[in-house]
């Protein structure tokens, strides 16, 4: 029930600020063909908020578990280091992207180590990587912005099939694939055991511990791919702005997205349109006018907001007031 | 002597450094050199500071890199812009900090939110608030300023120690006092160690968790106007990831990253330590700044793991 | 000046949602005296001094301290009135200095800040108090936990306390530091503080205290005095069941619990001689239990039975692998085997339905059956996955089988009442087509017509060949469910009865430490 109310309540909130934009700018949802392709605002919001949303999707599963990994956006940077070291050196494009995987999936196995088998809590934990990740990503592009040149690494952010655009395919794709091996397979459920209640699920029988690393290594594989979409779509290997912030806009799509930050049910759904809506107000300020730079803001009262409503105490309190109310009535 | 060991261990590890930096480098066995750890860190000192508290008491904020960016381009556009005294604007902007501060240590205890969470959410907002105030970076002239750029204390003929310097000093100074010394600091380190026991001993766990939220507040807008001293200017992105340091500097000067257990003097040398490794790094020329943060990650790796080992020991 | 009272708690009754906690209990503390507080679960000690400490006030009753009415809202209020704890788990600060978990939140000085020099001597003088002889210097945690417990008495005293509340102390002490506790509360007796004693070790209550106050199903039994009750009489008054006493005369028997009138019990029932399914033997662990041996047959309910406290749940959890055992064996089905977790256990076949529901047993947000399919896809695998109609067969089938009472399938489990979860738990079990089956209190807190239920369910697994190891405080089901009883005492085996001898009379000697 309470699963269902949390993405209604998001629909809503996507649907009034969709309704917003309309009115200063008719267009807001319009959608053109030229040479072929798909373009307009929401094919925008789609392609640039890709990152965040496949970042998210990993997260989700962490959070599921009760854990939380900063981590994320220095990874980005060091998967976009590692693709523009291979691709600069000539190694072919699917070599590139298993490295990229394959240090994501390192990474995460780290984070997944500490918390699971050293007991240390997920912040801390993560807080390491977060630290040195951007020094590991500087060290291999040697403090440099290295461009990368190679039209078919380009072609995973920026370009088009058959009129849609790559990166949200893309993710989009990972997104249904998640979504099915979840639910299909019983990993779903084990996530969703660990967080609700994990002595209750290793009592059952369950290898809690293993859980929550590969929801790790899951995250970490995430954050390796959202590098390739980073560094594809700017042609570049960043390492000091590639994935900066994204951890937190991550953590706020999942959460936004009604994935409980003390873990347990997770929602799929959910945390794409939280992505979603958090994509569409960076798209709303833009054409308001605000400057990027300010755009935190808003998000900011945004989490604020989501997070009070989400917690016991003022759910209680408002219930509570909303009776005596009817009571007097 | 026990419960030291950890503020030995960091003392020793900044003697190894050092003295292995001296060895390597000529002349950074200098007055010079020794005071500028002091000077060039003092607003990360400062805002950490501030973190050893909040860490004391369990919690983390990390908004107070992003309160740095806004309090030193508040304070030069107010100064610079509409031309005010600084002397009315500091306590102003400082105020800022603490009412921001005591909103989320509000946030976190009455409401039970994660810290970490309310904390982000402070940070976007304190960043974004300041690029709202201005893009760009505003220079600040002003006599006080100038005043306050070229006052040192001279200590002998050689060693010169600049306001800045100073100010840490005196932060760390009566952090320590506030941590160590009174009803306050201690029960901030019971909430820590065990936030269920503080309640039932009668301690006020509500009042002092939204306090050191809003002291914590106050001491990074003071770092933020510390930065507007050293760079006579200011800027919405300064302070960007410093949060981030200056938990580092704490973790490393030996307080526990979960609360309960550590030490203010501890967080100076860890801000010692990593004034050190920026300075050698510096120093050698072929070295690149990246080390700076892998060395710093390595660090915290370390004393994570041997804390962890130690509680696992007690328990 | 002896018999004269200083604690006078009248009527008390307290609610939880759904529990009647404490009815109308009476309760009266002298002064200079060690009044031992006794009852089995869910008697209502814990509640009780909840109530007198401010933790939860009570709904209706009075408490009257040295005369004067007091209502404490708050553990500080308490404090304030006189009324100091100590409870099981020391509630202090083990980061910090002996001389500060004393004075924390009263440490002299001014404005604030902290005068070191009067507080540890102030520290000095709490422990001298107490003939404790210790660093005020050193930090807590390093202390033993007797010296920890001690330091919590002198902070409690500190408060200049006429009443205090030691809640378990000696759970976690050792002969000599329960020695050294006692002299310690008798010479605060000595002083005229009153002393409010929990604690379920019964050596200790006859060693050291003067009153005691039985307590069961939150309603007062009695109070007695050591030299007039003994200690059979007492575990029958704990226990609710009442024994012939030498006269030879019968006293009525109360009519709590289930009243099951089929005989579950079938000593006469052949088993297969000789055939062992599990065999424990030398099985220890510090701290939590004494080398035991113990052999579960198929087919056959054993039971463990024991007062609260004496070692019955960690002997489960040793047998499931969710505590390491310092030493001893397990053999199954005649070959030595490890069980390093519950992981493994599963994996052999041993099912364990844990007496704490709510932490350790239910998933409360997910729904019945991702609950009741959880153990069985866990033993699979992730890769093996139960197809959506199988796992709603096997619902249904339970929901049908045990009579669970649930709107559907998909309800989350916190929405169910705590008999209909416990029956989940035991589907949940029973899924996986266990051999063993160990239930630990599995009647504990649910309603009548649900423990009869599950008690002809025990009967049915029994007659189905499985093997069951019952864990129970209620000593009526032991003696109608279980053909064989391991008896734990003080964390010990206390002897093994069988057949024709598992009476509620020989159940409670062995309880009791008789011979």
């Amino acid at each position: 029930m309470k699963r269902h109310s949390s993405l209604l309540w998001l629909a809503v909130g996507l649907i009034l600020l969709v309704a917003y934009n309309l009115v200063g700018n008719p267009a807001f949802l319009k959608i053109s063909v030229q040479d072929g392709h798909l373009y307009g605002v929401p094919i925008d919001i789609l392609t640039q908020g890709s990152r965040t949303m496949l970042l998210a999707l990993g997260m989700t599963l962490v959070i599921a578990t009760g854990g939380v990994d900063l981590s994320v956006g220095s990874v980005v940077a060091i998967a976009g280091a590692v693709c523009a070291l291979l691709l600069n050196s000539g190694t072919s494009l699917v070599v590139t992207l298993a490295a990229a995987v394959g240090v994501g999936a390192l990474a995460g196995g780290v984070n997944g180590t500490l918390v699971a088998r050293l007991g240390i809590q997920p912040i801390v934990a993560t807080l390491i990587l977060m630290v040195a990740g951007r020094g590991i990503a500087q060290l291999i592009c040697g403090g440099q912005v290295i461009i990368i040149d190679r039209k078919s690494f380009e072609f995973l952010a920026n370009g088009f099939v058959a009129g849609l655009p790559v990166a949200p395919l893309v993710v989009g794709g990972l997104y249904g694939l998640t979504h099915l091996f979840l639910r299909r397979t019983a990993v779903g459920l084990f996530v969703e055991a660990v967080g609700d209640n994990e002595t209750a699920s290793r009592f059952a029988g369950l290898a809690a511990a293993r859980v929550k690393i590969l929801a790790y290594v899951f995250c970490g594989v995430c954050a390796g791919l959202t590098g390739v979409l980073t560094a594809a779509n700017i042609r570049a290997a960043d390492a000091n702005r590639a994935g900066e912030n994204a951890e937190l806009d991550a953590i706020f799509a999942v959460v936004v997205g009604g994935t409980a930050l003390t873990g347990g049910r997770f929602s799929i759904l959910g945390t794409f349109l939280g992505a979603l809506l958090i994509q569409t107000l960076a798209a709303t300020m833009y054409f308001r006018g605000v400057p990027p730079a300010v755009a935190p803001v808003p998000k900011a009262l945004l989490i604020l907001a989501v997070s009070l409503l989400q917690s016991e105490k003022l759910r209680t309190w408002i219930a509570s007031h909303w009776r005596r109310k009817e009571g007097a009535v | 002597m026990k419960r030291n060991l950890p503020l030995l261990a960091t003392g020793a590890i900044l003697l190894v450094l050092f003295g292995a930096a001296a060895v390597a480098y000529d002349g950074f066995l200098s007055s010079r050199v020794i005071v500028n750890l002091f000077a060039d860190n003092a607003f990360l000192g400062i805002a950490a500071v501030g973190m050893t508290l909040v860490i004391f008491a369990g919690g983390i904020d990390l908004s107070v890199g992003a309160v740095i960016g806004f309090t030193s381009i508040f304070t030069a556009t107010l100064i610079t812009g509409r031309g005010l005294h600084p002397a009315a604007v500091w306590p102003m902007a400082i105020g800022l900090g603490a009412v921001l501060g005591a909103l989320m240590g509000t946030l976190v205890h009455v409401y039970r939110l994660p810290a970490f969470l309310i904390t982000l959410a402070g940070m976007f907002l304190a960043r974004g608030m300041g690029f709202w105030l201005n893009t760009e970076s505003v220079g600040i002239s002003h006599r006080w300023y100038d005043a306050l750029a070229n006052f040192d204390l001279a200590i002998g003929d050689a060693v010169h120690v600049p306001a800045a310097a100073l100010l840490l000093l005196g932060v760390v100074l009566v952090g320590y006092v506030v941590g160590h010394h009174t009803r306050f600091g201690r029960t901030l380190l019971a909430i820590g160690g065990n936030e269920q026991s503080a309640l039932l001993m009668g301690l006020p766990v509500g009042p002092a968790k939204i306090a050191v939220y809003t002291l914590n507040g106050a001491c990074a807008a003071l770092a933020g106007i510390v930065a507007t001293v050293y760079t006579s200017s200011g800027n919405a992105s300064m302070g960007i990831g410093l949060e981030l340091d200056a938990i580092a500097v704490v973790v490393i000067g030996g307080t526990l990253l979960t609360g309960g257990r550590g030490h203010v003097a501890g967080t100076l040398l860890g801000v010692l330590i990593f004034g050190t490794i920026q300075a050698a790094i510096l120093f050698d020329g072929r070295l690149s700044s990246w080390w700076m943060r892998i060395v710093v990650g390595a660090l915290l790796l370390t004393f994570i793991l041997l804390q962890r080992i130690f509680v696992r020991r007690k328990s | 000046m002896p018999d004269q009272p200083l604690l006078e708690l009248r009527g008390i009754t307290k609610r939880f949602p759904g529990v009647l906690a404490l009815s109308g209990v009476d309760f009266t503390l002298r002064v200079g005296e060690i009044h031992a507080l006794l009852g089995e679960n869910g008697a209502g000690k814990s509640t009780l001094i909840k109530v007198l400490t401010g933790v939860h006030p009570a709904e209706e009753g009075t408490i009257t301290l040295a005369g004067r009415r007091v209502a404490p809202a708050s553990p500080k209020e308490a404090e304030r009135a006189g009324i100091s704890t100590v409870y099981q788990e020391v509630n202090l600060i083990p980061a910090l200095s002996v001389a500060e978990n004393i004075a924390l939140g009263r440490q002299p000085g001014r404005l604030g800040f902290i005068h070191w020099r009067a507080m540890r001597r102030h520290a000095r003088e709490a422990l001298a108090r107490l003939e404790i002889d210790c660093d005020v210097d050193a930090e807590l945690g390093s202390l033993s936990v007797a010296l920890q417990q001690m330091v919590a008495i002198a902070r409690a005293l500190d408060l200049r306390a006429r009443l205090l509340v030691l809640d378990e102390p000696t759970a976690s002490l050792d002969e000599k530091e329960v020695a050294e506790l006692f002299k310690v509360m008798r010479r605060l007796r000595g002083e005229g503080l009153g002393i409010v004693f929990v604690t379920h070790f019964l050596d200790q209550v006859y060693a050291v205290s003067d009153r005691m106050t039985v307590l069961r199903n939150g309603q007062l039994v009695g109070e007695y005095v050591p030299a007039e009750l003994p200690r059979l009489g007492l575990v029958s008054k704990m226990l609710g069941r009442e024994v012939k006493d030498e006269v030879g005369r019968t006293q009525p028997s109360d009519t709590m619990g289930a009243k099951v009138e089929t005989p579950l019990r079938d000593a006469a029932v052949p088993r297969p001689a000789g055939t062992v399914l599990l065999e424990a033997k030398g099985l220890h662990r510090r701290g939590a239990v004494q080398p035991l041996d113990l052999q579960l047959r198929p087919g056959e309910v054993a039971g463990l039975a024991g007062l609260l406290g004496s070692g019955r749940t960690e002997t489960a959890r040793l047998l499931f692998g969710i505590d390491r055992a310092d030493g001893g064996s397990l053999i199954l089905k005649g070959q030595s085997v490890r069980i390093g977790s519950p992981r493994d256990a599963v994996r052999l076949g041993l099912a364990f339905c844990s007496e704490d529901r709510k932490t350790e047993g239910i998933l409360p947000n997910l729904s019945v059956r991702e609950n009741l399919i959880f153990a069985l896809q866990a033993k699979q695998g992730a890769w093996r996955t139960l197809a959506r109609a199988e796992q709603e067969r096997l619902c249904d089938h339970y929901i049908s089988a045990l009579r669970i009472k649930t709107a559907d399938a998909e309800t989350p489990i916190r929405n169910l009442s705590g008999g209909n979860q416990q029956k989940v738990l035991l589907a949940r079990w029973l899924a996986t087509r266990p051999e063993l089956i160990i239930l630990d209190e599995p009647t504990r807190g649910i309603d009548v017509g649900a423990k009869a239920e599950i008690e002809q369910l025990i009967a049915k697994l029994r007659a189905d060949g499985l093997s069951v190891l019952l864990i129970s405080s209620e000593i009526e089901e032991i003696v109608r469910n279980c053909a064989r009883v391991l008896v734990l005492r003080e964390r010990r085996p206390a002897g093994e009865i069988a057949g024709a001898e598992v009476t509620t009379e020989r159940l409670m000697q062995k309880m009791a430490g008789h011979a």
